[in-house]
């Protein structure tokens, strides 16, 4: 299997290509590392007193699996910007001038930023364990809920990448990042219990798959209840990926220019 | 070798909606020569560039281009060409040699091939001292030097230029050309869109002018400029009022059928090929007691061609062509 050892080599050729360029954006590492811990200080200490969440020992238990999810979701973002600027400079094109792998561009995206999520992840552990987050389950879960977040953030670097190539130019790309995904993380059980919601919106929040997730994550962060998150979450991410690779791939294939 | 053209399209149509880039058009290019593709912005040029690079699928019609079918082949036929684009396609957060070395890497070369390759074609696009620096502090010179280094990262026998020096300043197109001009020196068939009429005339043996998705003329330079006619006569005189006196001195000179052409003071000639050029101009004025103070001939430029061809100049049609590079 040639092709797929050309596919292996081409998506690290593309995956460096992406790591390299993060030391050299300072303003992408801001975007990944200083905005989320602004979301942190935000929810856990301005709007966190008036917030009730029964069940959990302090808001920032509550908070931080849902602040991670949305921030790990959201963190794909950039590719769709990265991919949309690609398109217009003529890198695309390129690239889809060269013997390589048709899926490598997409699929180099995609796994430079599972690096990039981990160090999200890990900045935001960081920050939440000093305002007061604490893991309350073993070493196992809490790193099956840390494979199942950074399995998010690779599933919606896919989402994105349909969106950077689909939108044609950066603000395209985020004007439908910040008016369809964004809001979507807000109408979830992530900042705050879906029960206070009005009715309507609390149904809807309680079938997003954000809630799924971030309920899942509770789950093994926390030990807050289960029922079949975990497994639901898993379905979600698998699907999410699935139809998002093969959307973008045919997208890419059929780009006019 | 085989005797196949390196580049060969038949009918190819495409249409954008209602927008039809491509009307039939056909193209040849020998191999190891230069085929100009000369039109205004909007013509069809890139369209066609990018069927036969296996970028865009043609609605119709057949191209081969290094003997492979640009539909049918188009994961072999990538790995024999180049292309350079429009707006100089390079990482701009990589180094020189980062995004030389990434090309190579995606054209399957090794490594180590990569990173020598890498080196070699720094040195020779004069990029050795800028190789370490990220391609956003380059010029736009330097950005298109390094955009036509990674076309020929693995040597393609057939190169594809899509206007290449669109935005330069005039010393680095003039760089640009010589090393397009040592390209084809070598040997590789090279397929170059532009809008300038002085760069088709500079580096194509043969030019195809496109409009609306047509090709409306093709022939070397000299054919193209043959269809407009020969020298041209060009008159200024010191006093106006003796247009008429120097229009009947000079109208035996002009080619039968031609009129000598009169604009104020300035008076323009198609000249008869035997009829003496400016030798035979002066006398002739000088028998007449015409004044003058300016006599030129004048060979016909590509921009009479596209003039003649297309009913309008074309300055008219590249006034929005100043993109950044």
């Amino acid at each position: 299997m040639s092709s797929l050892r050309w596919t292996i080599s081409d998506t690290g050729v593309l995956a460096l290509r992406q790591l390299r360029r993060i030391p050299r954006q300072p303003d992408l590492l801001i975007g990944y590392t200083i905005q989320p811990v602004m979301f942190v200080l935000l929810f856990r200490y301005v709007f966190g007193g008036a917030i009730q969440t029964p069940g959990f020992d302090n808001y920032a238990d509550f908070l931080m699996p849902g602040i991670i999810v949305q921030s790990i979701a959201f963190g794909g973002f950039v590719t769709a910007l990265a991919i949309s600027d690609d398109m217009k400079k003529g890198l695309i094109d390129r690239f889809r001038s060269l013997p390589m792998s048709r899926i490598a561009v997409l699929s180099g995206r995609a796994f430079a930023d599972l690096a990039l999520n981990a160090l999200q992840l890990a900045v935001l552990i960081a920050v939440g364990l000093l305002v007061g987050f604490s893991f309350a389950t073993d070493i196992l879960r809490v790193l099956l809920g840390i494979v199942l977040l950074l399995g998010l953030g690779f599933a919606f670097s896919w989402v994105f990448c349909l969106i950077g190539l689909s939108a044609g130019s950066a603000e395209t790309s985020n004007a439908i990042g910040f008016t369809v995904i964004f809001p979507l993380t807000f109408a979830s059980g992530a900042f705050v219990p879906p029960s206070t919601m009005p009715d309507g919106l609390r149904q809807f929040a309680e079938a997003n798959p954000f809630t799924t997730l971030v309920d899942a994550t509770r789950h093994l962060f926390l030990g807050a209840p289960a029922n079949s998150d975990v497994w639901v979450s898993v379905l979600w991410i698998v699907g999410i990926t699935v139809v998002a690779a093969f959307l973008s791939l045919r997208r890419y294939r059929s780009l006019t220019g | 070798m085989s005797s196949e053209p390196a580049i060969e399209a038949h009918g190819l149509r495409r249409s954008f909606g209602d927008v039809h880039a491509l009307r039939g058009v056909d193209l040849v290019a020998p191999t190891g020569s230069v085929l100009g593709v000369l039109g205004p912005n909007g013509a069809g040029k890139t369209t066609a560039v990018r069927i036969l690079t296996t970028l865009l699928q043609p609605d119709a019609g057949t191209a081969r281009v290094a003997g492979l079918d640009v539909t049918k082949d188009a994961q072999e036929l990538r790995s024999r060409i180049g292309l350079a684009g429009q707006y100089a396609a390079v990482d701009e957060y990589l180094t020189g040699r980062e995004n030389l070395a990434m090309v190579g890497r995606l054209y399957h070369l090794s490594p180590s091939q990569s990173r020598t390759r890498a080196d070699e074609l720094l040195a020779e696009f004069d990029l050795v001292d800028a190789g370490g620096r990220v391609a956003s502090t380059y010029s736009g010179g330097m950005r298109r030097r390094l955009d036509l280094a990674a076309a020929l990262v693995v040597r393609p026998p057939v190169l594809f230029l899509d206007e290449p020096t669109t935005g330069l300043d005039p010393r680095s197109r003039n760089a640009l050309w010589e090393t397009i001009e040592e390209r084809v020196s070598e040997g590789t068939t090279v397929l170059l869109t532009t809008q300038y009429l002085d760069e088709a005339d500079r580096l194509a043996d043969r030019i195809a002018v496109i409009d609306h998705g047509e090709v409306i003329a093709e022939g070397t330079s000299d054919d193209l400029k043959a269809r407009v006619g020969g020298s041209r006569l060009e008159v200024a005189l010191e006093d106006p009022t003796q247009a008429e006196a120097a229009r009947a001195a000079l109208g035996p000179l002009a080619e039968a059928g031609a009129d000598v052409g009169v604009d104020g003071s300035r008076l323009s000639v198609p000249l008869r090929s035997d009829a003496g050029g400016v030798v035979a101009a002066v006398r002739r004025l000088d028998d007449a007691g015409v004044a003058v103070s300016d006599v030129t001939v004048r060979r016909p430029t590509l921009d009479d061609a596209f003039l003649t061809l297309t009913g309008r100049p074309a300055e008219d049609a590249t006034d929005d062509a100043e993109v950044p590079a």
